[in-house]
């Protein structure tokens, strides 16, 4: 049990380590003052990709790209958009790369349910494997010389304490 | 017996089936650092931007997406700080003498005497320049960065985009043919 206890307590502090709300790289001044606006350009931030970042949202992103697209998302937000509004706003010019979140559709189909059609596939044929009949295995028994050695070998064993 | 044999090669026949989708698609020439831009065929968007100005002189006038009707328009966006600017220049002053175009500029997050100086040293090409100084306008159009090139056609749709510099290649046959194709 003692040796478990370093690696455990490691984990355990990892955890609580680990802010519950990943920082965000929103600068001083770009928040904006209603809070529950705020919230929502939040959301929608993190939905977003930075399109010139490797993979990070533009809530996450320093860019200067990414910047000017959370402006733009607090800009629609002001203006009164709702939330699926302002991102139809930036996924009209951005295409849909810039959704981190891919778009169910005939074109993704294989993405969105690949994995698991490939994972039922192996499980149907794992299941038609082990319900098939197995041949027995033959029984194989020691020729003469074998027992010999074998108990040769046992017989070395019986020495040790 | 035989048929679980063949059963070994099944990994061998998925991965044929693997390499040969992977052959098909490197062979089929398609850039997939390419990204299909979301505004080819739509209206461009709604803008006005100031004209640049440069001690206290309107070195050109600015822009209104209004005036995109009615001829075909080139809009560039570039910047002073910008090199590939610099290597498409060449190309960008070709297309400013092609007849029935209307060359356009956005100067993107610039400080007007820097634009205002590198366009007295390279030539000025444009006949309208909007500054946008702020990257306010970019992002209405998907802009990734500078230089970005749009191709609007007399409905004031954008018709074609290129992302990066208008190499010479770039010029005579992607955006030259696809004027020829709007002038008809």
């Amino acid at each position: 049990m003692r040796r478990y206890a370093a690696p455990i307590l490691l984990a355990l502090l990892i955890a609580v380590a680990a802010p519950a709300a990943p920082a965000s790289a929103i600068g001083p001044g770009e928040a904006l003052e209603d809070a529950n606006l705020e919230d929502r350009a939040r959301d929608i931030g993190r939905q977003l990709r930075c399109l010139v970042c490797q993979n990070q949202s533009i809530d996450d992103s320093d860019a200067p790209l990414a910047r000017d697209l959370r402006r733009l998302v607090r800009k629609r937000l002001t203006a009164g958009d709702d939330d699926r509004q302002v991102v139809a706003y930036i996924h009209a010019r951005y295409g849909d790369f810039v959704l981190l979140r891919p778009p169910v559709d005939e074109r993704t189909w294989l993405l969105w349910f690949g994995p698991a059609v490939a994972l039922l596939a192996a499980l149907a044929f794992l299941l038609w494997r082990l319900r098939r009949p197995r041949p027995a295995a033959p029984a194989e028994s020691l020729s003469p010389e074998e027992a010999a050695r074998a108990d040769a070998l046992l017989g070395d064993r019986g020495d040790e304490p | 017996m035989l048929s679980r044999r063949l059963l070994y090669l099944a990994p061998l026949a998925v991965f044929a089936v693997i390499a040969a989708a992977a052959a098909f698609y490197l062979q089929s020439g398609r850039d997939p650092r390419l990204l299909p831009s979301a505004l080819i065929d739509k209206p461009a968007p709604t803008f006005s931007a100031p004209g640049l100005e440069h001690d206290d002189r309107i070195v050109r006038q600015g822009v209104d997406s209004a005036s995109f009707e009615g001829r075909i328009t080139v809009l560039n966006f570039f910047a002073s700080w910008c090199t590939p600017c610099l290597v498409e220049h060449p190309q960008i002053t070709a297309l400013s003498k092609t007849p029935g175009v209307a060359l356009v500029g956005i100067n993107y997050k610039d400080k007007p005497a820097d634009a205002a100086n590198w366009l007295a040293r390279h030539g000025n090409p444009y006949a309208r320049i909007g500054v946008d100084p702020a990257g306010e306008i970019a992002p209405e159009f998907g802009l990734y960065g500078v230089p970005e090139t749009f191709l609007i056609d007399r409905a004031g749709r954008i018709r074609l985009k290129q992302v990066g510099p208008i190499t010479v290649g770039v010029l005579k046959e992607k955006i030259l043919p696809a004027i020829e194709t709007l002038k008809r």
